[in-house]
């Protein structure tokens, strides 16, 4: 759904769900999920449907993931770092 | 603890552009932004991309550079990863309480420029909640920040965004899959009676014009006149089905970007109370301002988009000019720049009745049908909004009350303007008799521990 | 000015207390009208903790908290709706052994009184209870109480008060209330509105209506903090406080957790505004965490404060007025009259239309501070 128009130069190693991926350093983790080609980012603590971003901007909290253990961090707002450990988040934290 | 002489909350083009202005006055000015680098959403990650990146963004997006460099330099406090959670009036100025990594603390100034910018006007549209689907802004911001791309995107409303965006992807070796436009074909008559005074601001009409050359020449078709649009899919997106002129159209993709405008971020001016009025040609409430952009709450200027949708040309020269009025209430002579501004923002937005009429919001997105989601967060329907409104819920925050709408993560940033909308229509009274949802603090959802580790006084 | 708009009731406040009076006169056979000044429910009946609770009240109100308790029950026989009443604990958590032994002297002198509704659980006990405590907790008092949702059962009281014949009228602030050849006239903005008779449920705004019927009511107007986090998973199935601290904590059958705890916002009840103070709610904070250490990992989603009226002595006004055969009270429940709702209004409609005056309300006459107003008045004439 969605592809790298440049090289990764700087790369940085994180896992998704366990599964290691990698992205270009500066980028937020949300950028990096979409490259890497990540469906669903949670699903929802109400009827527990997928989402994925809507708006990219920290506005409609559809990317909230859990990083490091810490669930509600907005993927779009949070640059990615070497090691993270990002899983879904399932309904509420 | 310091009290600084202005504080600035945002870094887009209107933020950074009062920083310089206030700096070069001899104000101290701390400057507060979410974002880790300065530019907002327009010029996002302006000081890190890739100079091949920023040629195909084109020449707008490049305009950025030089006022983040601008801004660098003007020896404002640049508090980047802050996001402000709460701002109070203590008698003399402002208190903004805001979080880091690090935890809260707050900054204290005399005065406060809302830089806040626009969010995208919501489109409630059957499906609009798949993965896949996201607003063309968006798709534009993975563009922007990191050089990610939507495989062959189909771009459904409109607005100058869904054309520049379009070309964008042009440029880049991408094209959209197709333009599905929502501007009904007498949007167009309407909108030529402010063609003269449109042509005051001729720019943009070129501009305008050039986006919709190069996206003919390569080939992007566009659908005119959409209705009846379905985003299709089980757990992701897989078409998008409209009815255009009469016939029926499906179109598999596995990303849409949807726009249909930007609306001013009302969060910071709302839980401050200023005063706000709908304004009827940009369908969005707009916060009360003078001629400075100071609103109802003294010493509260609001500037760029937050306070009305201008763009970002018209962001930097508000900026500018609040700015000058704060240092001229700091005791400093009225700059003469002050008249220029106001002549070239006058200048600036004279295409803007022109846009708004022609593109004005997707009319199915603004009485969404029954089954349809409008509240994304607590998954709330069109319906119940209705059927709430009718059982004596004759606001938005007896609605929230009973509905929860507005009180998902989101905080109604996404949902708010529909169910005004929605009450609106179901009780025949204006939105301004409506209202919105009091906007209470945190601005930003916050954690727990982060609170408990809150003390401001020691800072 | 239109004519006056005659009844033989008139409500001042659109609050729980208000709407619930409103709706048992009209029952007893009164023509009532309600005049509420903003809209029904918008302040402290809208936006309290929603606790229905009988656990530490004070003694002179537990006969009345248990008459409430027993229509909380049967809240949709009276109502038509479930208001979101979850019969669920109300705990007091110890987190000591003297605090312990401090809650066990309460529970006993509450059986001494012939109440035995609170009872000690032990540290094993609790932990079956509310797995989540922290280990430092050494027991708690519990009492099979509950809670609500405030605004749906306003709005219910509401509902029903009008499908009975009340009159409610949002909007309407009475600027000048008057008793005037037997009859009593509130002027509002809009209209004049007489009755034979008058009950000030006015909350926060009680005081300076009690004040223009000659009463004397020192009524503060407060401002609890409250805040409510993001949905969490199921962990907490009571309402919980603390022995010796200040906390309200429960967690909503949505998921998210509302937590307040007494400490107080600033309030400007003329504006109607309330202005969040983070240095009181980070204690709060810092409790909840202390007993539940999983919500270290919480987010706070929204803060808010409802306006609410406080007694000195924290207990109720309720009751016939000072000066006035036909003029009554039921205000100044200081953030803890949600659970009296039902049963003040009944038994207030009861005093109104028979005169009769039930001992379960009977402590809470506003002539107590009649006689402090004298005295008062006497030390300064003496001194």
């Amino acid at each position: 759904m969605y592809t790298r128009s440049e090289p990764v130069t700087t790369p940085v190693h994180f896992t998704f769900e366990g599964r290691p991926m990698q992205a270009q350093a500066g980028e937020t983790v949300a950028a990096a999920l979409l490259a890497g080609n990540v469906g669903a980012f949670r699903d929802t603590p109400v009827s527990g449907t997928a989402r994925a971003p809507y708006c990219m901007m920290g506005t409609c909290f559809e990317c909230l993931v859990t990083i490091d253990g810490r669930p509600n961090r907005q993927a779009c707002m949070t640059e990615i770092r070497e090691g993270m450990a990002v899983t879904r988040q399932k309904g509420a934290a | 603890m310091s009290r600084k002489d202005l504080c600035i909350v945002g870094a887009g083009p209107a933020g950074m552009a009062a920083a310089v202005a206030a700096r070069q006055n001899g104000l101290s000015v701390t400057v507060l932004d979410e974002a880790p680098r300065p530019g907002g959403q327009i010029y996002r990650d302006i000081t890190r991309a890739p100079q091949q990146r920023q040629a195909l963004l084109g020449p707008d997006y490049r305009a950025g550079a030089g006022l983040a460099q601008a801004f660098a330099q003007s020896g404002s406090v640049h508090l980047a990863g802050a996001s402000v959670w709460h701002i109070e009036e203590d008698g003399a100025g402002f208190v903004l309480s805001y979080s880091t990594d690090e935890g809260s603390r707050v900054v204290e100034a005399n005065a406060l420029i809302v830089a806040t910018g626009a969010l995208e006007r919501p489109m409630p549209l059957p499906g609009w909640t798949l993965p896949g689907v996201t607003t063309t802004g968006a798709l534009q911001i993975l563009m922007k920040s990191a050089g990610v791309l939507a495989e062959s995107p189909v771009l459904v409303g409109c607005g100058p965004l869904q054309l520049l965006l379009a070309a964008q992807l042009v440029a880049a070796g991408r094209p959209p899959r197709a333009i599905v436009e929502t501007v009904p074909a007498e949007n167009m008559r309407r909108a030529l009676k402010h063609l003269p005074r449109a042509l005051r601001g001729a720019g943009y009409l070129v501009k305008g014009a050039g986006l919709l050359a190069r996206l003919r020449r390569a080939g992007v078709p566009i659908y005119r006149d959409a209705r009846d649009i379905v985003l299709e899919g089980e757990d992701r997106l897989e078409a998008v089905s409209f009815r255009s002129r009469g016939r029926a159209h499906r179109i598999e993709t596995g990303s849409a970007g949807l726009h249909h405008g930007v609306v001013p971020n009302p969060q910071v001016t709302r839980l401050m109370r200023c005063e706000h009025r709908w304004h009827d040609s940009q369908r969005a409430f707009v916060p009360v301002c003078d001629a400075y952009g100071e609103s109802s709450v003294p010493g509260l200027f609001v500037a760029g988009d937050g306070a009305g949708i201008r763009g970002a040309r018209s962001a930097a020269l508000a900026g500018r000019l609040a700015a000058l009025r704060v240092a001229e209430r700091a005791g400093q002579a009225a700059s003469p720049e002050i008249a220029k501004l106001r002549r070239a923002l006058a200048r600036d937005a004279a295409v803007r009745p022109f846009l708004e009429t022609l593109y004005a919001p997707c009319a199915q997105a603004l009485s969404p049908a029954e089954d349809t989601l409008v509240c994304r967060c607590e998954e709330v329907t069109a319906g119940q909004v209705r059927a709430a409104a009718k059982a004596h819920a004759p606001g938005p925050n007896q609605v929230k009350s009973f509905l929860r709408t507005g009180m998902g993560p989101c905080q109604g940033r996404v949902c708010g303007l529909a169910v005004t909308a929605l009450l609106a229509e179901s009780s025949g009274r204006s939105p301004d008799e409506t209202g919105y949802f009091r906007i209470r603090p945190p601005l930003k959802p916050l954690s727990l521990s982060e609170l408990a580790e809150f003390v401001p006084d020691e800072e | 000015m239109t004519p006056p708009r005659a009844s033989d009731l008139l409500v001042i406040g659109g609050g729980l207390h208000g709407c619930a009076a409103a709706l048992f006169a009209a029952q007893a056979g009164l023509r009532v009208t309600l005049l509420e000044k903003d809209s029904v429910a918008r302040h402290a009946s809208g936006v309290n903790a929603g606790g229905v609770r009988r656990l530490w009240r004070d003694l002179e109100e537990v006969p009345l908290a248990e008459r409430s308790m027993q229509m909380w029950h049967r809240i949709s026989d009276i109502v038509g709706e479930e208001c979101g009443f979850h019969p669920v604990p109300q705990v007091k958590v110890a987190e000591s052994e003297d605090d312990l032994a401090f809650l066990a002297a309460r529970a006993e002198r509450m059986r001494a009184e012939g109440f035995t509704h609170e009872t000690i659980i032990d540290r094993k006990e609790l932990r079956v209870l509310l797995p989540a405590v922290a280990e430092h907790c050494t027991g708690a008092l519990v009492s099979e109480d509950g809670f609500a949702q405030p605004f749906q059962t306003t709005r219910a009281f509401a509902r029903r008060a009008r499908a009975q014949g009340v009159a409610i009228h949002e909007g309407q602030q009475v600027r000048r209330l008057s008793h005037e050849a037997g009859l009593w006239r509130a002027e509002t903005p809009e209209a004049v509105w007489t009755a034979g008779r008058v009950l000030n449920c006015a909350g926060a705004w009680a005081g300076g209506i009690a004040a223009q019927i000659g009463d004397v009511a020192p009524v503060e107007p407060i401002a609890p903090l409250m805040m409510v986090t993001q949905r969490m998973r199921p962990f907490c199935s009571a309402v919980v406080g603390v022995a010796r601290r200040q906390l309200s904590f429960k967690q909503m059958p949505n998921g998210t957790v509302v937590i307040g705890g007494a400490r107080l916002g600033r309030v400007d009840p003329a504006r109607n505004r309330t202005d969040i103070d983070f240095r009181e709610l980070a204690q709060t904070a810092r409790t909840a965490r202390e007993i539940f250490p999983l919500m270290a990992g919480a987010a706070i989603q929204r803060c808010w404060s409802g306006i609410e009226g406080r007694m000195p002595d924290r207990l109720p006004v309720i009751g016939r007025s000072a000066r006035h055969e036909s003029a009554f009270h039921a205000f100044g429940f200081s953030a803890h009259g949600f659970q009296l709702g039902p049963a003040t209004g009944a038994l207030m409609a009861d005093l109104i239309a028979t005169g009769r005056l039930a001992p379960e309300i009977a402590p809470f006459s506003i002539t107590r501070f009649a006689a402090s107003a004298e005295a008062q008045s006497q030390t300064r004439r003496t001194s």
